[in-house]
């Protein structure tokens, strides 16, 4: 096996995995240092940010993943407009606006839609309850169970695929496109989605990496020095 | 090279910051932890996991050129049927109709709602064309091996963090299908193009997602290339 050129380091002893960042978006290299609350470094080479303390406390994001589930259930049960024409009623929820898709034969934008509104979303946020909870073991234990590294995983790769805050966009160019030709009579959905929207842009600003730093302070057991560390 | 693993934050001007890709380094992509790419006593073939969460480890994300351009280039072939073909398809009693997308945009312009339009216009029309094209010249920056620099780093995360907002037209569809159905008075159908923006949309997604900005920044003819 080739001798990586960092395991020359003899006079110091070896660092732990923790005290080391490496840039996500240029692969520098920098020493960890503790940030206070609501603090981020961001790389000077290429400005992407490194590390940080989130200004919420995993508490306050639990509450807000329950607050966030509540709505969502409310944003996708019940009816988002309800239109009238010529003494006609019609309304739609979420998955109806899907389901009329489906029918009509559009199945791949009925998925699509489907899919990025309300799978992944739901997903997301049980994701993050899993691995929150995860989190809150690991640190009676000192080490993070391994399923809420998985769950982080898998939350990562899901995360750019939930769009609420787009479909709720949606909605009001929609309305704004119906309000000619009907009359429109907004539904409970409709603020349930305004306010999901604003749950979710706090929830997706916690940096969830940082839940691997508060309950581990360096050096600990949970966190064993490279291999070829010396005894 | 340096030999010190762990480089001051403020490296001396004189030597260039040390990489981990350089230092035999991989940064765990969930949990940050840093970790060496080849650790003593692994078995030849064997993967690399990260000591704090077990993930596994990867250096650079897998055939990310190969993967950015292929990607790229299905988007480009579709996003023309996408932006050709009608979105919607109206029947209604005082007519029928079909718009595509830039229809939609003339419409909201005509009828005074011209912040919609230009909305509609820069989010369906004008991103998608920008990020194909800002992708392509980030994928063509490495494979020139041009050194990064913080500006395309920059176009990169714009893209990365814009991206998704194209699905607006796809969702206003899909509302309008869902509510517009009044049998014989007004119904509104999805078009052909609904399914090829959305197709659009995802591979433009899927091909910012396989590129690695951090190859921008690696040495041309290095291994991690």
């Amino acid at each position: 096996m080739n001798d990586p050129p960092a395991a020359s380091a003899s006079s110091s002893p070896p660092p732990s995995g923790r005290d080391l960042v490496a840039c996500p978006g240029c692969d520098t290299l920098y020493a960890r240092r503790s940030v206070r609350r609501g603090e981020s470094a961001w790389c000077p080479t290429c400005g992407e940010r490194l590390y940080g303390r989130p200004a919420l406390t995993p508490e306050h994001l639990m509450g807000l993943v329950i607050a966030a589930l509540i709505t969502f259930l409310i944003a996708s049960a019940w009816p988002i407009v309800e239109i009238r024409l010529q003494g006609i009623r019609n309304a739609t929820t979420l998955s109806g606006a899907a389901l009329a898709l489906w029918q009509e034969g559009r199945r791949i934008v009925a998925a699509l839609v489907f899919l990025t509104t309300q799978v992944i979303p739901l997903c997301d946020l049980l994701l993050v309850l899993a691995a929150l909870v995860g989190a809150r073991q690991g640190r009676g234990q000192g080490a993070a169970p391994a399923w809420a590294a998985v769950a982080l995983r898998l939350l990562l790769h899901l995360r750019p695929w939930g769009m609420i805050e787009v479909f709720t966009l949606g909605i009001a160019v929609g309305l704004v496109k119906l309000s000619t030709m009907a009359h429109i009579v907004p539904g409970v959905a409709l603020w349930a989605f305004g306010a999901l929207t604003v749950l979710l842009a706090a929830i997706l600003s916690f940096d969830l990496r940082s839940l691997w730093d508060a309950p581990l302070p360096a050096g600990t057991d949970a966190v064993p020095p490279p291999p070829s560390a010396p005894p | 090279m340096r030999s010190q693993p762990a480089p001051d934050p403020a490296p001396p001007a004189a030597a260039p910051p040390l990489r981990a890709c350089e230092a035999g380094l991989i940064a765990c992509s969930i949990c940050g932890t840093v970790s060496r790419a080849e650790p003593e006593g692994m078995p030849p073939g064997a993967e690399a996991r990260c000591p704090t969460c077990a993930t596994p480890l990867e250096a650079r994300r897998p055939d990310s050129l190969a993967r950015t351009w292929a990607l790229l280039l299905a988007a480009a072939i579709l996003y023309i049927p996408a932006t050709t073909l009608p979105i919607m398809v109206r029947s209604s009693l005082w007519g029928n109709g079909q718009e595509t997308i830039m229809g939609g945009v003339v419409y909201f312009w005509t009828s005074g709602s011209q912040g919609l339009a230009i909305l509609i216009f820069s989010v369906s029309i004008l991103i998608p064309l920008l990020k194909m094209a800002s992708l392509a010249v980030l994928a063509a920056s490495v494979s020139l091996g041009r050194p990064g620099t913080r500006w395309r780093m920059g176009l990169y995360r714009l893209i990365e963090f814009i991206g998704r907002w194209s699905m607006l037209d796809v969702f206003v569809v899909a509302l309008m299908v869902a509510l517009v159905r009044f049998r014989t008075v007004a119904e509104i159908e999805a078009g052909p193009a609904a399914a090829a923006f959305g197709a659009v949309v995802v591979l433009t997604m899927l091909a910012t997602h396989a590129f690695d900005p951090r190859l921008m920044w690696d040495k041309p003819g290095s291994s991690s290339r």
